[in-house]
């Protein structure tokens, strides 16, 4: 544990990638396989759920420090984080553990999930005992599956590859699901990991998947592209669905569903089980899990795009198309899947790749190669759930970039623009091609500040979460009020937010437990993905990925935009 | 009655007619130590301990109308029997013994309870009324003995020295700065520092501190080698500036109390964090209050609120007194600081 805790401060230390791989394989070269194996686990993103309830280390905390409830509570808003003021409360170890992580996981941690509380009572203060502070916070951190480290996972991929030699890549494909909650890290797996290529490990097994091939941001204005990228001739163009990205796994007559993050996630969609029927063995399809069903008929216009018509703005009475993400948001919490939701909210994959056809590794043919492929195999299977996601044509870029306004109503999010002679890579690379995602400009408006919360982690005691309100009339009206409608915490410079905090703290009108509400006088452009009609909130608006994009020094609080402004983009 | 009063000058004694600590020039100021925030120019009579006669002079001018006292020594001012006691803050900080008609108040100014060698300690004077700071007064302050804390920074600048990189350490010039350089291995490299550290070595070294041979860092050009395996020692204030150039590659570090949190140390950016104080910490307030015996207590900048109403809920009288302490050169924000400090006193005089 004290090794993994040092690793962690000095990962948290730097912000040079060069500093943390080098601290990663300065680790890995060190650690018992056991103990590395559950370091690649968390450092890749693995958290086990929850082992002790968050209420019963506060209690525990009390008892041990004899603090009253009212006193830890200051002090957390000062730290920012549950993990940290725990180990800065609690009573300092005598002696330190060199228990390893893995046995710490297996021996001690693991086995604490479900105890009754007089049983944890018992254990917990033999742990806190043997922890130095740093170690105990790390392990508060895994306790609560809050631990988190700026590092990426191809840079856990990058320290395992120099370590043991071989390419990155191979790597990135051995790591793929190892942070699955039904995986378990073991000496055995780490050693694969790092283990030399072997001869038929091309060969795919189970249920395994490829890692994902991301895109980069192109923010460059679009007369520009034919200077960067080319003709346009040369790219594959097709919408930027906003739905779940997933791969799509047959092999050995089953089926398995994985998302983004790597998780196995087959059981929440089984709409989809059918296609265990319709694709043959060893097809892998990467695409787009998205809602898919007609829209209400009030508003058959709104926000959707009927795929039968791939010619943007014909929209079709009752023709079905992409829902709102929100919509998918809904399904994504529960737990189980009734009937009900399964009807109200649909989903379908729109595929736009294919990665694995008749057991071979695909990835490193041309894109326009792997296109025509999908469509036949996509066409073979014949079935409702399964659909491409269509290629968009255009002169130029300029016309592409006329059609891409349309994003909005046809519920995108914008272009995706893939090389046609592109590879399929791994992760956010440029080495084999290149994908790049074309986005609309966010929504903007210009907002005051009304209420402020202390932040976490970084940002933690300084007033940096903030709420946002519009004007509920027009400037001429006497009597309007602002009105709340979006938080965000993001796109402020320490510098703009140290000042932020200090001006909050001297225009504070009123505290609400850790929440001041302040004399209006700040005023920001606030940036959004996306904006939907909400009962939940008061504004009956909720806007999606809200951040601040830049300070308006120059805009008093009168001239804020109005709710009318927030209704008009509804639209 | 009460011995001392919050003013808008500063804390003020009406029977003896005197300021401790002023904020606002005045007649008659008593001074507990030499931080700015604490000794400010523009009063016509000073009143220090003696050891602190040097910096004060250094700071304020050396032509300032000053009286010093030994520790301990008494004298009496329109009836009021004042002494000044170790606060073990800095060099030459004291507390302010005041006496009148059975009354005793002492004012603390900063302190700190941990020995240190370059200041003598802190002692609990016993009084009715005590007023104290509050700048660590929260429970997550618990400071590690400081044996461990010069361990780590030694570790550090060897593994840097071992790397070829020089050591920036940042602490506050004063009281800081000569604590390290007191605590530190010098054995490791050299010792250098910036132009604003230098002055109060001297004074420290003749008051008798040991303080390792340092060089003025400007002396260097960046080809010298002796960079690659020195130690540097510089105010916050320089981090980030173009005296930084001459450095070449070097790993630096922060020493406050303010590093025990990860998130304060995060936002300053820097390799790592020493969490070493010259304030007490949490159980240092209250060792230190408890031994006072006082059953008045006046809290001054940090977190007030706090430490009133826990010294509340043990049965004691504690309020709160609003100053402008805090805000300058020790380790709450300095104003000449690009990045200002949580806890800030905004907070604490709230």
């Amino acid at each position: 544990m004290k090794a993994f805790a040092e690793l962690y401060s000095d990962l948290d230390a730097t912000t040079s990638s060069n500093a943390k791989l080098a601290a990663m394989q300065a680790y890995f070269s060190k650690a018992a396989p056991e103990d590395a194996a559950w370091a690649v686990y968390f450092l890749s993103g693995g958290r086990p759920r929850q082992l002790v309830p968050t209420r019963m280390l506060r209690e525990q905390a009390l008892l041990l420090s004899g603090l009253p409830e009212w006193l830890f509570e200051e002090s957390y808003q000062a730290v920012g984080d549950l993990a940290e003021t725990l180990s800065l409360l609690l009573p300092k170890a005598e002696h330190s553990s060199e228990e390893g992580l893995a046995s710490w996981m297996e021996n001690h941690l693991l086995p604490l999930r479900g105890l009754p509380p007089e049983e944890l009572l018992e254990r917990l203060p033999t742990f806190w005992s043997q922890l130095d502070p740093q170690s105990l916070m790390v392990c508060l951190k895994l306790i609560t599956g809050s631990f988190r480290v700026g590092v990426s996972k191809l840079l856990v991929t990058r320290a395992l590859a120099a370590l043991a030699d071989i390419d990155s890549k191979r790597v990135a494909q051995r790591l793929v699901g190892y942070t699955d909650l039904s995986h378990r890290p073991s000496a055995d797996g780490y050693l694969k990991l790092i283990a030399e290529e072997s001869a038929d490990e091309h060969a795919q097994r189970g249920g395994q998947p490829y890692p994902f091939f991301l895109a980069h941001a192109l923010q460059q204005p679009v007369d520009q592209f034919e200077n960067l990228l080319g003709a346009a001739e040369n790219w594959q163009v097709e919408w930027k669905w906003d739905g779940i990205r997933a791969q799509v796994v047959k092999r050995e007559g089953r089926l398995w569903i994985w998302s983004r993050g790597e998780e196995l996630v087959t059981d929440r969609f089984p709409e989809l089980h059918s296609l265990t029927q319709c694709l043959p063995d060893g097809t892998v399809i990467d695409g787009e899990i998205v809602v898919w069903k007609a829209a209400p008929p009030e508003h058959p216009e709104d926000g959707e795009f009927a795929l039968d018509t791939p010619a943007p703005g014909t929209p079709g009475e009752a023709t079905p198309s992409v829902q709102p993400f929100a919509l998918l948001q809904q399904r994504i919490g529960r737990k189980t899947l009734g009937k009900k939701i399964l009807e109200d909210v649909p989903v379908v994959v729109l595929a736009y790749d294919l990665l694995e056809w008749e057991g071979h590794d695909w990835r490193s043919r041309q894109q326009h190669e792997r296109r025509t492929q999908m469509e036949k195999v996509i066409a073979n299977a014949r079935s409702p759930v399964l659909m491409t996601s269509p290629v968009l044509t255009g002169t130029d870029w300029l016309d592409l970039g006329r059609q891409r306004e349309a994003s909005r109503s046809l519920g995108v999010e914008g272009m995706m623009l893939k090389a046609r002679d592109s590879m399929y890579g791994v992760g956010r690379t440029k080495d084999m091609g290149v994908w790049w995602k074309w986005k609309m400009d966010p929504f903007s408006v210009d907002a005051v500040l009304i209420y402020a919360q202390r932040g976490h982690g970084r940002r933690a005691s300084l007033y940096s979460d903030y709420t946002f309100a519009v004007w509920d009339g027009p400037p001429e009206s006497s009597e309007r009020t602002l009105v709340p409608f979006a938080k965000a915490y993001s796109g402020l410079t320490d510098e703009e937010m140290r000042k932020v905090d200090a001006i909050i703290r001297k225009t504070t009108v009123d505290k609400f437990g850790p929440v001041r509400s302040v004399t209006p006088t700040l005023v920001f452009e606030l940036g959004f993905e996306g904006i939907a009609l909400s009962k939940r909130h008061k504004s009956g608006i909720a806007v999606r990925f809200p951040r601040m994009l830049r300070w308006r020094l120059d805009k008093p609080v009168a001239e804020a935009d109005s709710l009318a402004t927030l209704q008009d983009l509804l639209a | 009655m009460d011995l001392v009063i919050a003013r808008p000058e500063g804390l003020y004694c009406p029977p003896g007619d005197f300021y401790i600590d002023p904020w606002r020039p005045v007649e008659r100021s008593v001074i507990t130590h030499a931080h700015g925030d604490h000794a400010r120019t523009g009063n016509e009579h000073y009143l220090a301990a003696a050891p602190g006669e040097g910096i004060l002079r250094s700071r304020l001018g050396q032509d300032i109308n000053l009286q010093t006292l030994a520790y301990g020594e008494t004298i009496t001012h329109h009836g009021v029997k004042l002494s000044l006691h170790p606060a073990g803050h800095v060099l030459g900080s004291a507390q302010v013994r005041l006496e009148y008609k059975g009354e005793i108040w002492v004012a603390s100014g900063d302190y700190k309870v941990e020995p240190d060698g370059t200041c003598e300690p802190f002692e609990p004077v016993r009084c009715h009324t005590f007023i104290t700071e509050s700048t660590f007064g929260l429970p997550i302050y618990r400071w590690q003995p400081q044996a461990e804390i010069f361990a780590g920074v030694n570790e550090w600048w060897r593994a840097n020295a071992a790397a070829g990189k020089a050591s920036v350490l940042f602490a506050y010039s004063f009281g800081k700065a000569q604590r390290i350089l007191h605590g530190i291995d010098p054995s490791i490299g050299p010792i250098l520092v910036h132009g604003a550290v230098e002055p109060l070595n001297r004074v420290y070294r003749e008051a008798g501190v040991r303080i390792p041979e340092t060089h003025y860092a400007g002396d260097f050009k960046k080809t010298d080698p002796a960079l690659r395996s020195a130690l540097i020692i510089a105010p916050p204030s320089a981090g980030g500036s173009t005296w930084m150039r001459r450095f070449g590659e070097f790993s630096d570090a922060f020493a406050s109390g303010w590093m025990m949190l990860r998130g304060t140390r995060r936002r300053r950016g820097v390799d790592r964090g020493f969490a070493l104080s010259d304030h007490a910490d949490w159980p240092g307030l209250l060792w230190a209050i408890e031994n006072t015996g006082a059953e008045r207590v006046m809290v001054t900048h940090g977190s007030v609120a706090v430490l009133v109403r826990y010294l509340r809920e043990l049965g004691l009288d504690a309020q709160g007194f609003s100053t402008e302490y805090g805000d300058e050169e020790d380790d709450a924000t300095a104003k000449t600081e690009p990045a200002p400090e949580p806890a800030s006193t905004g907070e604490a005089s709230s």
